[in-house]
């Protein structure tokens, strides 16, 4: 069976389909991302003061990610299923290393520092955890029952008290819901869900009392950012007017003032959408959200295209982890969500979400290319 | 080896992955509406609201400081000038590491204390601005720029600079660090020399620093310059013998005043202690002050010709006149004392010796009102208005409250105070031949206040007994300047203290003029409690006055005017 599937390959019409399937680059997805980084670059020369050299260093990340990115689509899917269990212990492991050893870093820990980089745990968890719930659930049955439910619950809890206690708010929550999305499409019952969601609702007053101060002043800040503009509500305040100043047709390319006049602070990294909006107004943002809109329809669509559980679980997660990173980051620039610390994928500058986001468009292009093609 | 779950393929869908893909897409799609929806919001609907907000932000208007008017002397000397300076300023994001070695020279070259350089160039800085070195001079501007490092930048101020330094800082005074006049001259002329500062807009950062100019909303207007009645040289010659004479005297102070005889020019004031204009650096309340205007005394004997001049103006005694002193005089309750017994004295011996008691009886030969009236009109009591802030008008009790014994102790200069200014003011009148100068800082050709008080002829007189004291028998042989004829008159006063007059703590005076034929300076000198041994004004001020009226007679080019030294000149012009 799978040697006729490799021998149909070799029968496609198309030259470049072949060589690209022997890549397993997925083209219109490469595409998406490809445009995304020009759109970052572009920004970020703006954003960060037109300094080539911090270009030079977003473009070094970018090439180390890509580099993993087109790694991972060679490993055949069967690999991270087998690996999955060992991956996640793994993770979760340097996730404990982190919080003994770890070193400060911006008052939060966050970092394992191997001196000559650093390694964020909590950015590879990310992808171990879906992966993790993913094997966990494919390995059954599906739909879930209600004991292996608990244990997925169990497992998805486990990394993401490790984050919060970090204290990283915003990639536990990252990470919780990259599993809960694995759970979703395992087939849990809606009433189930109907019924988490009440519980949870209920519950917020008790989530309350166990965040922290700064996380508390956060969402207060976020109901009322006027309390305190020159302090925690500075941010948000210089950030719409950022957005709201761009108009329809935005100020042009280099054009921000809210940026470049060091009025926005983190221009260049987490409230980048704000210097965006800015610059290419509306019509940009509209364009924006659409080119995101287009990438996660392709990864949907590799989704359902998998042929597997275990890849179809994995992809879908790893789909609306990549959603949700949009929509919280530009949902809390925009002032519709609390601020929490989430860069906008693929545009933002740093490293580390760079490398995971690649790492997980890795992931999707193998599941997409390592299909097996049945003859039709 | 390959576990069930991976097994299953995907042949077929699952519908339930189908409805929860297209949920999940619902979801998605809901979300980026409410965020398009929340962009439609902020860029269409309140757009105009926060781009009024941004503006308030970036755009300002700030306020251009003028160029502050120059303080120069009578001969166009800069006293004081704002000189544009260079501040020097960095951004670490800027900085190359290729350069750091040349940077590190820079911050030695600029003095940059090693903590705030290790902390500048720390790896992980976030720090976009910081002043490396304010207001350095232009030469070492010039070249930290030559270096052209990237990340160091520059920025325009002004600073007061006063070339003359200490020697005229009393006068000129001072600004603080926004360029407003805090003493002297510098706050007294605060409204001329500050000129009108112009407004611009500009677009600021988020740090309130000016990044960009738009536009000129009002141009400043320079300050106008002043040009001062004193004279550098002389200034300088002042300074150097009064520090001189107040070092080797240990005085508490001193100050000393020069004027032009012929129209009241102050060419000169300085004081001790005295303090470096240029530095905050220890500078203290004690040296700022400028006493020669500021703080009063009592004249002493230097008043003593004024007594003899109204008296010969008011022909209430004539030039021949024998006075018999005896040592003492019996005033009511009181005694007045000489320091010896001088015998029987005429007018100008009275001065030369420097009489209590000769003094005294002329004065009680005059009326009260009148007597009263003579000093008033020289000036004591008020204020010499030469635009000194603070300046001191001294006091002349009233007439009408005199007693005898006040009517001729104020005859030899007790119960009257003046400043050392005040003082050489009244004796311009003796200088002009009876026309009393007022006095001022500015330069200016003419003075148009001058006023009559003597009559020219007796002017003259006292000034011809005034140089009798300059002579050998003189109380003030030590204030004679070889080539011209020197008047003048010496005082040493008790100081007045909480319980009465001090008997060990005096004031050392002088006041002269010269060349005594034609006057051309008119010179006085306090010293505050010479404490070395030498406290009489005939040794400690004389000495003070004669340096600079040679050095400021010789600057000036003054012809000589006693015969016994021009021997030559003399015989060649015959």
């Amino acid at each position: 069976m799978q040697k006729e599937t490799r021998s149909e390959q070799f029968h496609s019409p198309s030259v470049i389909g072949f060589l690209l399937r022997k890549l397993h680059i997925d083209i219109p997805l490469f595409i998406g991302i490809v445009l995304a980084c020009a759109l970052s670059f572009l920004i970020l020369y703006s954003a960060g003061g037109q300094e080539t050299a911090l270009l030079i260093r977003q473009a070094t990340r970018i090439g180390v990610a890509f580099i993993l990115m087109i790694i991972l689509a060679h490993i055949n899917p069967r690999q991270f299923y087998r690996h999955s269990a060992v991956l996640y212990g793994f993770g979760v492991m340097l996730l404990i290393a982190v919080l003994i050893f770890g070193m400060i870093g911006k008052g939060a820990q966050r970092w394992l520092d191997f001196g000559f980089f650093r390694f964020q745990p909590s950015e590879m968890i990310k992808i171990t955890t879906p992966m993790m719930i993913a094997w966990f659930l494919a390995s059954d049955t599906l739909p879930p029952r209600p004991k292996q439910l608990f244990y997925a619950t169990l497992l998805i809890a486990v990394p993401t008290v490790l984050i919060a206690k970090q204290p990283d708010l915003g990639t536990s929550l990252l990470v919780a819901s990259s599993g809960a999305a694995v759970i979703f499409f395992a087939g849990l019952s809606w009433r189930f869900m109907a019924a988490i969601t009440v519980v949870l609702a209920g519950f917020t007053p008790v989530l309350w009392h166990f965040m922290r101060d700064y996380q508390k002043a956060r969402v207060l800040t976020f109901l009322n950012p006027e309390a305190d503009p020159m302090g925690k509500g500075y941010h948000i305040i210089q950030s719409k007017i950022a957005i709201g100043s761009g108009g329809v047709h935005g100020k042009g390319w280099l054009g921000s003032t809210q940026s470049n006049l060091d009025f926005l602070p983190e221009s260049s990294t987490d409230f980048i959408f704000a210097v965006f909006a800015e610059e290419f107004g509306l019509s940009g943002c509209l364009g924006l959200l659409i080119l995101y809109l287009l990438i996660i329809s392709r990864c949907l669509y590799i989704a359902v295209q998998a042929q597997d559980t275990y890849s179809r679980l994995l992809a879908g997660s790893l789909t609306f982890t990549f959603f949700v990173y949009v929509f919280v980051n530009i949902g809390m620039v925009i002032g519709i969500l609390p601020v929490v610390g989430v860069p906008l994928p693929l545009i933002s500058y740093g490293g580390t979400s760079m490398v995971t986001l690649l790492a997980g468009f890795g992931i999707l292009m193998s599941i997409h290319t390592h299909r097996k093609l049945l003859p039709t | 080896m390959i576990r069930e779950g991976y097994g299953q393929t995907g042949k077929v869908k699952p519908r339930k992955f189908v409805i929860r893909r297209r949920f999940l897409l619902g979801v998605m799609l809901f979300g980026m509406m409410a965020l398009a929806g929340r962009a439609v919001f902020l860029q269409i609907i309140d757009t105009q609201f926060l781009q009024r907000q941004g503006d308030m932000r970036h755009v300002g208007v700030v306020s251009v400081s003028a160029y502050r008017g120059k303080i120069l002397d009578r001969n166009n000397e800069p006293l004081a000038i704002s000189t544009p300076v260079e501040s020097v300023w960095v951004n670490p994001q800027h900085f190359n590491k290729t350069e750091q070695s040349r940077f590190k020279q820079a911050a030695k070259l600029l003095k940059v204390p090693n903590k705030k350089l290790r902390f500048l160039l720390r790896a992980k800085t976030d720090t976009r601005f910081s002043y490396l070195k304010r207001r350095i001079n232009p030469a070492l501007a010039e070249k930290i720029k030559a270096m052209q490092l990237s990340g160091v930048y520059f920025e325009r101020e002004f600073k007061r600079y006063y070339p003359a330094g200490a020697v005229s800082a009393h006068v000129v005074g001072f600004t603080d660090i926004d360029d407003v006049g805090q003493e002297g001259i510098e706050r007294g002329y605060e409204q001329s020399l500050k000129g009108i500062s112009g407004k611009k807009r500009v677009i600021r950062d988020g740090h309130r620093r000016v990044i960009k100019d738009i536009e000129n909303i009002q141009i400043p207007v320079s300050g106008q310059d002043l040009v001062l009645s004193v004279d550098q040289k002389i200034q300088y010659l002042a300074f150097k013998a009064l520090k001189a004479g107040f070092i080797e005297h240990k005085a508490l102070s001193a100050s000393l005043v020069v004027l032009d005889a012929k129209n009241g020019e102050v060419l000169a004031a300085v004081n001790q202690p005295a303090f470096n204009p240029n530095t905050r650096k220890g500078m203290k309340a004690n040296s700022i002050r400028n006493r020669a205007m500021l703080d009063v005394f009592e004249p002493g004997s230097t008043v003593k010709p004024f007594v003899i001049a109204a008296a010969l103006d008011g022909g209430y005694a004539d030039e021949d006149i024998q006075i018999e002193t005896h040592g003492f005089y019996r005033v009511g309750r009181n005694l007045v004392k000489d320091t010896r017994n001088y015998g029987t004295l005429d007018l100008m011996h009275i001065l030369k010796k420097s009489s209590n008691v000769g003094i005294s009886k002329v004065a009680l030969m005059m009326p009260r009102e009148y007597f009263w009236n003579s000093y008033n009109q020289l000036g004591f009591g008020v204020a010499a208005n030469v635009g000194f802030p603070g300046e001191a008008s001294g006091t002349l009790l009233d007439f009408q409250r005199w007693h005898d014994f006040e009517h001729a102790t104020l005859s030899y200069g007790y119960g009257v105070s003046t400043s050392v200014l005040q003082l050489a003011r009244a004796y311009t009148a003796l200088a002009d031949d009876g026309v009393l100068h007022s006095v001022s800082l500015l330069k200016r050709d003419e003075d148009d206040d001058a006023k009559r008080v003597f009559s020219a002829d007796v002017a003259i007189k006292v000034r011809g007994m005034l140089e009798h004291v300059i002579e050998r028998d003189g109380t003030a042989y030590k204030a004679r300047v070889d080539g011209y004829r020197v008047a003048g008159k010496t005082g040493t006063v008790k100081k007045a203290t909480a319980g009465g007059y001090a008997d060990d703590r005096y004031l050392a005076v002088f006041v002269g003029l010269a060349p005594a034929s034609n006057p051309r300076f008119v010179i006085a000198v306090m010293v505050d409690e010479p404490s070395a041994g030498e406290y009489y004004g005939g040794t400690v001020a004389a000495p003070i006055f004669a340096k600079v009226m040679a050095g400021a007679l010789r600057v000036y080019g003054v012809a000589p005017d006693k015969e016994e030294t021009m021997p030559v000149l003399l015989t060649g012009a015959e």
